[in-house]
């Protein structure tokens, strides 16, 4: 039992993770109709983006922040206006392409100037453990449970409860009608970039070092991500939430009780029996699904 | 008569100057290494040792006066694009290929090569390699079969263990190293407890690591490739595992110290080769590699760059540039660091291309890989 309950703890706190960057899937599909296939390689981008300016002599907390601010600038209002913005009118597909264009090029930038071997990174969280009841836990799974969680639950809150929050909401729901109230929906959605560049950044410092910082530990990631949101529901926020800790438990389960060799098709197989049964995704509303 | 002269002296001006441009045509050896996906770590290390050593003996006036045309390409550590690269290089005229590292790779590339009766110097290491009667495949590093019944010794004297776990990645490296420790652990009557495989690239190894603490044995053998290797040992002290940690070759690897970090300390391993072996060539290379590269070399730097001298010393052996005639030349051979020193440690080969050499048991403390035994060849026993 107390093995069982461990595979929970860790795998929820790795669930948090995934669910970090599948909302930020769930908010772009939300505010603009975007499916960002580059998700992945927005999280691989702010890793190396900390390394870098930790090797030039940051403390890992300021090289978060400069990560942010980057993070926001590039893959959050660089992205939407060279890619977005151009191709949005000629629907999803060409939107698609263009995004697994970008994780390519993110990808060869990255291997270019890092080589394609995996860096170090540094945790966030002191190393060591603790027992409850029995059960090891490590500070490091606390810290990213507590970290993630507190970001989906203020996001939510922000989402739901705050002027700006319920503006946002309203131009994902109907852009026409938000802007007859005088919303500004431009800078809503410019706002709904901004967020999933900072997601990004916060899922790379949590995530990394396990991952180990490479040029294509975004795919794994992005794939994760993209499972979660769809699982828990694309026009949900809370949905990335439910499918990233349902993917991050199942995993765990699988490989100690099963294989770890059936570990990574979890998530797809998740995938494809939420899709049959509950297309719209557990927690996603039919009717306003796009996809 | 003069006619016939002049004739004479036309056709040996014509030798001569064929001679001379033989004598300039570099020799093309063609590196086929993993310079991206699981492999990048090791088939970087080995790429650039390889490099490292073509760098110095041209040099020195290269090989029997020509000079060594060293070209890398990548295999993504795939064994298929390996194949493809190894019918690519003996089009191109190999004299010799390098690599690749990863055995599920060489195994399969390795047909390209024979057939085309090409020496083929590999990092793999598993036992598979030598045993499908190639004549043109040669080890840069112990086979399994060899180096696992020294560590299954090691843990038998030295850690007094009862019974061993056994975490091991699920490709032919791991597989192979899998079934020859299980092998040599019950040779020295030690019981094998949990039997935990791991996925090539797995990132996540909680669930593996939990079966090793339910399991309860004295020791945990882990055989993974390096990044695997870090973060098993990453998770093995996150969740606080306390037994000895002992692995072969790449446990105590540089880049796993490097991205374990902390968690790297108090793991032990047998390995072949260690750019941190108390030789003196063995610290000169590794300054070198240090000078070149700003990086400290793994064991695969060594094995690239010790292929590419055995390809140096064996083809001035000969007398010649001659695939057939060096293959040939291999089985049997042995070469000493005193007349060579390029080849760092005393080496013999056998008829399958296995090697043999003085390996050493290496500790990890404070971040350090540290060689705690020096143990002799097989052959010196």
């Amino acid at each position: 039992m107390n093995d069982f309950i461990q595979l929970i703890v860790s795998g929820t706190a790795t669930g948090t993770i995934y669910a970090l960057a599948g909302l930020g899937f769930t908010l772009l599909w939300q505010a603009s109709g975007t499916i960002n296939f580059a998700q992945g390689e927005f999280v691989m981008l702010p890793a190396f983006i900390m390394l870098f300016c930790m090797m030039a002599g940051a403390p890992l907390w300021l090289a978060f922040l400069l990560t942010c601010a980057f993070a926001m600038l590039v893959l959050g209002a660089g992205f939407k206006k060279v890619i977005v913005d151009p191709l949005i009118h000629h629907g999803v597909i060409p939107l698609v392409i263009a995004t697994l264009g970008v994780a390519m090029v993110l990808k060869t930038v990255v291997r270019a100037g890092y080589s394609a071997e995996a860096q170090q990174f540094p945790s966030s969280f002191p190393a060591g453990q603790f027992s409850l009841a029995g059960i090891t836990i490590s500070y490091a799974d606390v810290g990213t449970l507590i970290l993630a969680a507190a970001i989906v639950i203020a996001l939510q809150v922000f989402v739901t409860r705050t002027m700006t929050g319920r503006a946002m909401q309203a131009v994902a729901q109907n852009t026409d009608a938000a802007r007859t109230l005088g919303i500004d929906a431009k800078r809503m959605v410019l706002y709904t970039f901004l967020i999933n560049a900072i997601l990004a950044t916060v899922t790379a410092l949590l995530i990394t070092p396990t991952y180990l910082a490479k040029f294509d530990m975004g795919e794994s990631i992005g794939l994760k991500a993209f499972f979660a949101a769809i699982i828990g529901g694309f026009n949900q926020t809370r949905g990335a939430l439910l499918g990233g800790v349902l993917i991050g438990i199942l995993e765990n389960l699988v490989g100690f009780y099963w294989s770890p060799a059936y570990k990574e098709g979890v998530a797809l197989m998740l995938f494809l029996v939420v899709i049959l049964w509950r297309p719209e995704g557990l927690l996603g509303t039919a009717e306003e699904r796009k996809v | 008569m003069k006619l016939r002269t002049l004739h004479l002296v036309t056709a040996a001006l014509f030798a001569l100057a064929t001679g001379a441009a033989s004598a300039q045509q570099p020799i093309l050896i063609s590196g086929l290494v993993e310079l991206s996906g699981t492999g990048a770590t090791s088939g970087t290390n080995f790429d650039n040792g390889a490099k490292l050593a073509a760098k110095e003996i041209n040099a020195a006036g290269g090989i029997l006066g020509r000079k060594i045309e060293y070209t890398s390409s990548d295999t993504q550590s795939n064994p298929a694009i390996a194949k493809a690269l190894a019918q690519k290089a003996v089009d191109a005229g190999a004299y010799v290929v390098l690599g690749p590292v990863f055995s599920g790779s060489i195994l399969v590339s390795m047909e390209e090569t024979r057939r085309a009766q090409v020496p083929n110097f590999t990092g793999g290491e598993a036992a598979a390699i030598t045993e499908k009667g190639n004549p043109f495949i040669f080890r840069t590093s112990m086979t399994q079969a060899a180096a696992m019944p020294k560590v299954a010794r090691y843990i038998q004297n030295n850690l007094k263990a009862k019974s061993v776990d056994v975490m091991w990645v699920n490709n032919d490296f791991g597989k192979g190293g899998r079934d020859m420790i299980v092998k040599a652990l019950g040779a020295e009557g030690i019981k094998v407890g949990a039997d935990i495989p791991t996925e090539p690239g797995q990132v996540d190894f909680s669930s593996a690591v939990l079966k090793a603490k339910q399991s309860n044995s004295d020791v945990l053998f882990v055989y993974t490739n390096e990044e695997e290797s870090a973060r098993a040992l990453r998770e093995l002290r996150k969740q606080a595992y306390a037994k000895p940690i002992i692995g072969e070759t790449t446990l105590t690897g540089q880049k796993v110290i490097e991205l374990a970090g902390d968690a790297a300390n108090g793991a032990i391993a047998h390995v072949g080769l260690t750019a941190d072996a108390p030789l003196a060539p063995v610290k000169a290379f590794d300054a070198a590699f240090q000078k070149e590269y700003k990086a400290k070399s793994d064991h695969n730097g060594l094995k690239g760059y010790t292929a590419m001298y055995f390809v140096k010393v064996m083809t001035e052996r000969i007398g010649k540039v001659d695939g057939k005639a060096l293959a040939a030349a291999m089985h049997g051979a042995k070469m000493t660091v005193k007349d060579n020193p390029g080849v760092l440690m005393d080496v013999t080969f056998d008829n399958k291309g296995d090697l043999d050499r003085e390996t050493f048991m290496t500790k990890v403390v404070d971040g350090k890989q540290v060689v705690t035994d020096v143990l002799p060849p097989l052959g010196a026993k």
